[in-house]
């Protein structure tokens, strides 16, 4: 991947600032807290982000693997986080019907776009990992996932090019709010060997707490990375025309695009 | 036969080298910014647990808030089986006036409010500065004799060391050329055990950084163990910072503070003799 991958358009730093000054507009900030408000100050610390990605870049390789760990370590509930059951009712409905009628749907910068029932993803080869999920919270939990490579999906729709982010746009409204989650990778964690599209959780269907039908594991980066409920794939070569612009729910909320840390 | 200060009886060497004395105000700043901002984060999930993943119904360290016996809101730090309350200080404690459940008080993090994408902003930028300009002092440091001479203790140093923390204890202080025993010992350990291992427990709990060096889940146990190690090493180099403070005020605060500014430090001309009856 040529470096030039690495560095980010302006566009998209603007408006991770911009999504840092409202969140704090949210709070009442007194005293030294205008420091976190102040532009110059955001333009640093928002300018430490990218160096630590091209750092982290440097030291893992591409095939570089997270730990894998024993059925002995797997915990006995795997810890749900944000949305644990989306309200809505297309959702609902894809639910009772056990997902038979779910389809993902992968578009955008691909030459062969296409729609994967369950029974399609669990039929192409599968990839089974007990790893552990590090919220950016500071919690850690382990279990054992079963889903299949996003690379070998990809390689079935054949990106084009100039893709060079991939997009998972999920069912659910994260708190109830007006916008639904979504996430992203950059190819290179898309294609990671561990990078999966997970169907199940312990050896068991993904319960609806945890992302039912279908949910993304980027075991090398934080958990807020990995989307669940994933409805729709699309490739793009920026984000910047998505949501907030910054490449993800939480991103639009002023934290880190890169999660590696 | 000797007056203490302000005679001919004392000389100003140049104790610190430019480099040293930017390395201590820069590390200071950055130990600042990364204390409360690590407060900040760790107020996201106010709880410490052993291994490579959280026991949530067993944390070894848990600030939080719950209804007392009387059925009013009580700040807690648990450790183990032992529940302490902390109103007012952890768990529980105004901000603008007001009663709130944080692990750690708004005045203690950096930003104040609950914030922790901010915190993270801080506390890795400050960690960019920090860690490069760590790693360069520790290579700085031992690469000439002089430098190591000032602090590695003599054999002399090693045998006068009960006799050192006798005197440290009746706050009698040197004011010679050299560091002490004592002095020399604590910033060893500073240096280079609690400094690098910040950084590297730090390092530990970077989901990418344990792709890359897998070692360091080994090293630490886990990635829990190492987030609770960064917590203990943090409030270590706290311990720590209070005690300097605290020396650097009753043993000659403005010949020290001199030192770590411009350089210059007055000693008394006849410091090897015993000191029991110079001071500072």
């Amino acid at each position: 991947m040529p470096d030039s991958k690495l560095i980010l358009p302006d566009r998209r730093r603007r408006q991770l600032l911009t999504g840092l000054g409202a969140l704090g507009a949210s709070a009442a900030l007194t005293g030294c807290d205008n420091l976190s408000r102040n532009e110059t100050v955001q333009n640093v610390l928002g300018a430490t982000d990218r160096l630590t990605r091209a750092a982290q870049r440097l030291v893992a390789s591409r095939q570089s693997l997270a730990r894998e760990y024993s059925p002995a370590d797997i915990a006995d509930t795997f810890r749900p986080n944000g949305t644990t059951n989306p309200d809505n009712d297309a959702y609902q409905r894809l639910a009772a019907n056990r997902f038979a009628d779910w389809r993902l749907h992968v578009d955008g910068l691909v030459r062969r776009p296409g729609d994967f029932s369950l029974d399609a993803l669990r039929a192409l080869p599968s990839r089974t990992q007990i790893t552990r999920h590090d919220c950016v919270e500071g919690w850690s939990c382990i279990g054992q996932w079963t889903g299949v490579p996003l690379g070998d999906v990809l390689d079935r729709v054949r990106p084009t090019d100039n893709a060079r982010f991939v997009v998972f746009h999920c069912a659910d409204n994260i708190y109830g709010g007006p916008v639904k989650y979504y996430e992203s990778l950059d190819m290179v964690e898309a294609y990671h060997p561990q990078t999966l599209l997970a169907y199940a959780l312990n050896g068991a269907p993904l319960p609806v707490a945890n992302g039912a039908p279908l949910r993304l594991r980027a075991e090398r980066q934080l958990g807020y990375k990995m989307a669940k409920y994933v409805m729709r794939i699309e490739l793009v070569d920026s984000f910047a025309s998505i949501q907030g612009g910054n490449g993800g729910y939480w991103e639009d909320r002023g934290y880190e695009w890169w999660a590696g840390i | 036969m000797k007056i203490s200060t302000g005679t001919t009886n004392t000389q100003i060497v140049r104790r610190h080298s430019l480099f040293t004395r930017l390395w201590h105000w820069i590390t200071v700043a950055c130990l600042i910014v990364l204390m409360m901002s690590g407060l900040q984060i760790f107020n996201a999930h106010p709880a410490l647990y052993w291994g490579q993943d959280s026991n949530f119904s067993a944390p070894a360290l848990e600030i939080t808030a719950r209804r007392g016996d009387d059925g009013a809101p009580q700040g807690i730090v648990r450790i183990g089986d032992h529940v302490f309350d902390t109103t007012g200080a952890l768990g529980l404690s105004r901000r603008d006036g007001r009663l709130e459940q944080r692990a750690f008080p708004a005045w203690s993090t950096l930003p104040g409010p609950q914030w922790l994408a901010m915190g993270r902003y801080w506390h890795f930028a400050a960690a960019w500065l920090f860690a490069p300009l760590l790693i360069l002092y520790l290579i700085y440091t031992p690469a000439r004799r002089e430098r190591r001479r000032q602090i590695w203790p003599s054999i002399a140093q090693w045998q006068a060391l009960p006799r050192t923390i006798a005197e440290h204890a009746r706050f009698r202080f040197d004011q010679s050329r050299d560091y002490n025993g004592l002095q020399k010992l604590t910033y060893l350990v500073v240096l280079f055990a609690l400094l690098p291992l910040m950084v590297l427990t730090g390092l530990t709990m970077s989901p990418t950084m344990n792709a890359a060096w897998p070692w360091l889940l080994d090293i630490f146990g886990g990635r829990q163990s190492a987030r609770t190690l960064h917590f203990i090493v943090a409030f270590s180099l706290l311990v720590f910072f209070f005690v300097h403070t605290a020396l650097v005020l009753v043993s000659g605060v403005f010949n020290n503070l001199r030192s770590m500014v411009t350089g210059g430090y007055r000693i008394d001309k006849a410091a090897s003799d015993t000191s029991a009856d110079r001071h500072a």
